[in-house]
């Protein structure tokens, strides 16, 4: 009852909604990086939303099946085959024992989702299935997968109306992406020409660009002094701009407090935009208010349960 | 509490600040209004993350928004005053000071014209406030060293330095929770285990206690890590009293 790798891919790990509740104590959330991808994927095999999976990033894994069960991907488009098949995302697949599972090459976004019915038997650490890569915990022995690595799956099994479990895939790639964010909590220690600039301009992300965060380059963004606080928390999404004037957006596996100032949060309900960035992508920054932030995360839980319900 | 702001930090996050400086009375309000905040046990809070003069409040949008959590905090500010907040906790951490657990000892005691004996006297005098956690799992921002024993970072970081490691870095003290690179001179080793992650409390030190140091030499060192890796070791800890230095 397991998959074995037969090829890691660029960077798998196992993620699930993160581990919460010790930030306070230095450690990262983690999790992973476009969650609403990975509750899509769940709902499609009969999960919980929050059951861990696993995070492709650009070069998927090869992995075997040594027991059937059934998969769904999500998120970015890494080109799958079963078998030398290929695979469509977002809809429910019957795996038997036997068969391969490969990705091909990065076609859209930067990251697929795999989830597999039951889940996978990884242990819990702090709450939590996730990999956190700096501290070594988490996930499958507190690393990235590797070749020969054998995961278990915890129950697996074929959900009702398999056949439907399908929804259009989510994920458009655009020529550039409008992230919504929320203002603050320093953006009082820029000039109103620097978020101007912030507003106004596409960034596009450079090669720097990880599960801890992503690099921008674009036109420099003015501080009033320079971009040097009392270190303070970071919140996912928090879009921290240095003395330089480049943003980075603090990712799934960010440090839990940090002393740059953060001119702006993406909301929640773009995450599933962020997750997806790679090198080259362009993006406009878009203000909201804290209302209409929290009022589309409400909006993307309902769809969620809509789907839930659907299926 | 006017001077108090709340800071927008996403949609599901709020700053609560206390002020804009590092010192232990604007560290004190966070601590307290921390604790107030946990004792209220308001529906919808995630997790609270209390740094030097702030405290991030996580908290679920799909049990309270933002204005009515807003509201809900600057309620429990204005109560603040009548809530009994306990004195901190004075965590007791002993360390194998020089030799191969502390290979910098030396040097800082030269640095600073002292005898290593002087900078193990002077660093084993101080409770030193746990401003804050970051960086890695249980990594202590902590205040109070003496100028005294300041000694600049390493040239060359060290790739390697094991869990337990106290080191000194500018005016700054710290242990190291985990194995990880840094260029910190290392004066000495703990065997507790500040970070542990298959332990019911994975993480020993809270932000708003505090640290004191004491020496122990090669023998209790062995005796402590032995009931560390038995999971039977309890670190020593007491209420701090008033006013101490």
């Amino acid at each position: 009852m397991s998959i074995t790798v037969l090829n890691p891919g660029l960077l798998t790990t196992v993620q699930d909604m993160g581990r919460v509740g010790y930030q306070q104590f230095g450690v990262s959330v983690s999790g992973v990086m476009d969650p609403r991808a990975a509750a899509t994927a769940n709902i499609l095999v009969g999960n919980p939303e929050d059951e861990a999976v696993l995070e492709c990033t650009m070069l998927g894994p090869q992995l075997r099946f040594d027991a059937a069960n059934t998969i769904a991907l999500t998120g970015g488009d890494l080109m799958a085959t079963l078998d030398g098949q290929s695979l469509p995302t977002y809809r429910a697949i019957a795996v038997q024992a036997g068969q391969t599972l490969r990705f091909q090459a990065p076609k859209t976004g930067c990251r697929t989702y795999i989830a597999f019915t039951g889940g996978l038997d990884i242990p819990e650490v702090m709450g939590s299935r996730s990999t956190y890569l700096k501290a070594k915990i988490g996930g499958f022995q507190g690393r990235k997968l590797e070749k020969g690595d054998v995961i278990g799956f915890r129950a697996p099994g074929t959900p009702k109306n398999l056949n439907e479990r399908y929804i259009y895939p989510e994920f458009i790639p655009r020529p550039v992406y409008t992230i919504r964010v929320v203002m603050g909590p320093q953006d009082d220690a820029f000039t109103q020409q620097g978020i101007a600039t912030f507003l106004g301009e596409t960034y596009s992300v450079t090669n720097e660009f990880d599960r801890m965060g992503c690099r921008m380059d674009g036109p420099v963004i003015q501080h009033v002094t320079d971009g040097n606080i009392i270190s303070d928390g970071i919140a996912f999404g928090a879009i921290q701009v240095p003395t330089e004037g480049k943003p980075i957006i603090m990712m799934a596996d960010r440090q839990t407090t940090g002393g740059y100032t953060k001119i702006a949060n993406v909301i929640s309900a773009d995450f599933r935009l962020l997750g997806q960035l790679k090198a080259g992508d362009k993006v406009k920054f878009e203000k909201v208010s804290i209302q209409e932030a929290q009022q589309a995360l409400l909006n993307q839980r309902a769809a969620l349960r809509t789907l839930r319900r659907a299926l | 509490m006017a001077d108090v702001r709340f800071l927008l930090s996403g949609d599901s996050s709020v700053t609560v600040e206390f002020g804009n400086e590092i010192s232990p009375a604007v560290n004190a309000r966070v601590r307290a209004f921390t604790i107030a905040l946990e004792e209220r046990k308001l529906p919808g809070i995630v997790e609270v993350v209390p740094t030097y003069r702030s405290l991030m409040v996580h908290y679920d949008p799909g049990v309270i928004r933002y204005d009515p959590l807003v509201k809900e905090l600057k309620g429990l500010l204005g109560q603040l005053s009548h809530i009994q907040i306990p004195p901190s906790d004075v965590l007791e951490i002993p360390v194998l000071y020089g030799g191969e657990a502390g290979p910098d000892l030396n040097f800082v005691a030269e640095h600073n014209h002292k005898t290593p004996e002087e900078v193990v006297k002077i660093h084993t005098s101080t409770e030193y406030l746990i401003y804050m956690l970051g960086f890695t799992p249980g990594f202590t921002y902590l205040g109070g060293m003496s100028e005294e024993i300041a000694a600049p970072r390493l040239k060359q970081p060290r790739v390697k330095i094991p869990a337990g490691s106290v080191g000194i870095a500018g005016s700054q003290t710290g242990v190291y929770p985990i194995d990880s690179p840094g260029g910190w001179q290392l004066i000495g080793k703990t065997p507790v285990r500040m970070y542990d992650p298959d332990r019911a409390e994975p993480i020993l030190p809270k932000a708003g206690e505090y640290i004191k140091f004491y020496a122990i030499d090669q023998k209790e060192f062995d005796a402590i890590a032995a009931q560390e890796a038995a999971g039977a070791y309890v670190c020593k800890r007491h209420p701090r009293k008033e006013g101490a230095q």
